[in-house]
């Protein structure tokens, strides 16, 4: 599904290497978590692959399915199937919610060449989707993110990917700050799209989403290189002892 | 003081090159507004409310050619049931037009009227002439002068659907002078709509009389014709407890110079002027804005946005005064511009002046390019570059656009703005 390979990036503005030669498969129907310090690269890793301004891939690739994903406008990607459920959503005003998933999620419709979804159809996928996260008609009317609380934000983002239903979702520490019973929510929601078709990178700093959403393998990240590989234990290894006598170990 | 030779020169070549109407009840009206426009001079480059807008083709004798544009689109307001009433290069076609008739109000055309009595009489030229004061506006004394025709509308009651005034622009060559009297008895409601090019160039002024616990919606949209030049001017004298609500959207024109002034003399009265343009090339667009507060406990809200790509220009010159005496007045201002590019402008002078101490205003002005961040997001959701950057600037000239009441007419304002920024993308 995901193939990573050597990437190398850099700060565009700024002469700093961020990730330095990054290696990660992620297979269709698997469930990927990366852990790591702060400011070891996750998030950038998951922006270079989005596709946002900012950062130069100085060597390695990229690819979903096989394309290449660094070749692609941001757009492109997301019709491509990949989605990035964001560290900090950001908030649009004057952009109704509605408004926003219902161009968006026509758009990828038309760019993969499918029918768009009038008006009803939209409105009753939405609602049954919304109802999942207990997201109420309110708060889709409202502007995109605007005075949404935290955790409304986080499960706005876990909206629109079951909307969309990309096929490989990368979900940037869509756990902090979640009440439990949102935590709960969001897992579940995730959960409900695992399919045989679809990968899932989740970047996250604490085990207890990993309770919920069940990892096949846990990548550790510092540095900007990934620093270590294996199964759920890794992540409960991380929750006892924390990073430092892994980066000893490779240092 | 005597006016410079070079100011008294052109004012004098614009006026020799006009016909002075005579013959009815605005004589004297038209009279005392030539003595005020050779008094004040026709604006000049280094008049302080031209400081950012060059007034020259809009003073000059001739008016600059301008060629149609066919944008491809349905008229404006063209589903609206409504009263239409249509001018061709600033001459009334009464074939295009509905019958005059209404109930709840009484429309004449300022050209036919000839009896001594007429009820407009006391307000033509009378609320512009109150409106030279502090910031003089010889184009409009120019107006009241020269005008050749116009509406005379009075309001009695509550007409069952707007009065739709359309301005058709034919001739490439037109130079077109009307004036609008609006009077709204007490109690009364009415919505006035008006769009179109006009002409290649346009001079137009509406008097507006707003008694006690009357109100009046006006929704305009001016453009279309890319090298058409037009400079307007509204002044509305607000009664107790009345309402004025006016929003302009203004798409394409070399030059255009909106100015409206805004008395409100009754206490407990609103005011609402809002504009959104959109601009791209060759336009530039200029509203300039003076609210005075001169009862207690009133609201006056200006709300301007201007979207601006491959070096347009914006203007904003707005002012809220609020004399002595005006308590618990409500004052709010606030004008944005997006620029879309590094070649386009905007040029604010947001001013207050206040002469009560119980009262409340605020204003604020900035200048701001498509938020990245927001972009980014769009686009990480499938939303291509620029149906993004479209539904940004929808969202940023949201809160003019808000200021339209009635919803219908608000979404067909969103729909013809969204159409032009398709037709206007890269
Ligand atoms: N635009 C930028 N300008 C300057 N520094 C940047 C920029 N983007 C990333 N960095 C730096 O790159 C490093 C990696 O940041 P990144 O956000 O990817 O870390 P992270 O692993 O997601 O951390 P956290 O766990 O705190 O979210 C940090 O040192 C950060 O300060
Ligand atoms: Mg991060």
């Amino acid at each position: 599904m995901l193939e990573i390979k050597n990437l190398h990036v850099k700060l565009e503005e700024e002469d700093k290497q961020i990730l330095k030669g990054v290696d990660l498969t992620v297979e269709a129907g698997k469930v990927h978590a990366i852990m790591g310090p702060n400011g070891s690269g996750k998030s950038t890793l998951s922006y270079v692959l989005s596709g946002r301004d900012g950062y130069e891939v100085t060597d390695g690739e990229a690819t979903l399915e096989g394309n290449d994903l660094l070749d692609m406008e941001p757009e492109e990607r997301a019709a491509a199937g990949l989605f990035l459920a964001f560290q900090y959503p950001v908030e649009i005003p004057g952009v109704g919610n509605m408004t926003f998933l219902r161009t968006a999620l026509n758009a990828q419709r038309k760019a993969r060449g499918e029918e768009e979804l009038n008006a009803t159809e939209f409105l009753k996928l939405i609602r049954a989707k919304a109802k999942d996260l207990k997201i109420d008609a309110e708060m889709l009317k409202r502007p995109v993110n605007v005075g949404f609380s935290g955790g409304e934000k986080k499960r706005n983002e876990i909206l629109q990917m079951a909307m969309l239903a990309p096929k490989m979702c990368i979900l940037d520490e869509t756990d902090s700050g979640l009440d439990v019973d949102a935590m709960k929510l969001v897992a579940d929601g995730v959960n409900a799209l695992r399919d045989e078709g679809r990968g899932f990178l989740v970047i996250t700093h604490y085990q207890r989403l990993l309770d919920h959403i069940k990892p096949d393998v846990v990548h550790i990240m510092s540095n900007g290189r990934i620093i270590k590989t294996g199964g759920p234990d890794l992540a409960l290894e991380v929750e006892e002892r924390g990073y430092a006598h892994l980066v000893e170990e490779v240092a | 003081m005597a006016l410079p030779q070079i100011k008294q020169d052109a004012t004098e070549a614009r006026i020799a090159a006009l016909d002075l109407p005579v013959g009815g009840w605005s004589d004297a009206a038209r009279q005392s507004a030539l003595g005020r426009l050779r008094e004040m001079g026709l604006p000049g480059r280094r008049d302080e409310y031209w400081k950012f807008t060059r007034p020259d083709t809009l003073t000059q004798p001739e008016a600059p050619r301008a060629a149609l544009f066919d944008p491809k689109e349905a008229p404006v307001f063209d589903e609206v049931e409504r009263l239409n009433l249509v001018f061709v290069d600033g001459v009334f076609d009464a074939e295009a037009s509905d019958d005059l008739a209404l109930e709840g109000v009484t429309i004449e055309r300022l050209a036919e009227t000839r009896s001594d009595l007429h009820w407009a009489k006391g307000l033509y030229g009378t609320l512009e002439a109150n409106g030279q004061v502090p910031v003089q506006r010889p184009l409009a004394a120019l107006n009241t002068a020269f005008a050749t025709d116009g509406l005379l509308i009075h309001v009695t009651g509550t007409p069952s659907k707007p009065i739709s005034i359309c301005y058709e622009h034919k001739s490439e060559t037109s130079d077109a002078m009307l004036h609008h009297v609006v009077k709204v008895d007490a109690g009364a409601e009415v919505t006035i709509l008006e769009n179109g090019p006009a002409a290649a160039r346009f001079n137009k002024v509406m008097e507006i009389d707003v008694a006690d616990g009357a109100r009046l919606h006006h929704i305009r949209t001016q453009g279309r014709d890319h090298e058409r030049q037009a400079v307007t001017h509204v002044f509305a004298r607000l009664g107790a407890e009345s309402v004025f609500k006016s929003f302009t959207l203004t798409a394409n024109g070399v030059l255009t110079r909106n100015e409206c002034v805004i008395e409100l003399t009754g206490d407990d009265a609103v005011a609402h002027v809002a504009g959104a343009c959109v601009g791209d090339g060759d336009f530039h667009h200029d509203d300039t804005v003076f609210v005075t507060h001169d009862a207690v406990n009133c609201e006056s809200r200006q709300v301007f946005k201007k979207v601006l790509r491959n070096g347009a220009t914006g203007v904003f010159q707005g002012k809220i005064l609020v004399k002595a005496g005006a308590q618990k007045t409500d004052g709010y201002q606030i004008s944005q511009s997006l620029l879309l590019d590094e070649d386009s402008q905007f040029l604010a002078k947001p001013e207050l002046e206040i002469y009560a101490d119980d009262v409340a205003c605020s204003h604020g002005s900035t200048s701001g390019a498509i938020d990245e961040e927001a972009l980014f997001y769009l686009r990480s959701r499938g939303v291509p570059e620029p149906q993004a950057v479209n539904l940004l600037t929808l969202a940023f000239l949201a809160e003019a656009v808000q200021e339209i009441e009635n919803e219908a007419l608000a979404e067909e304002i969103t729909a013809r703005i969204e159409g032009w920024l398709i037709r206007h993308r890269d």
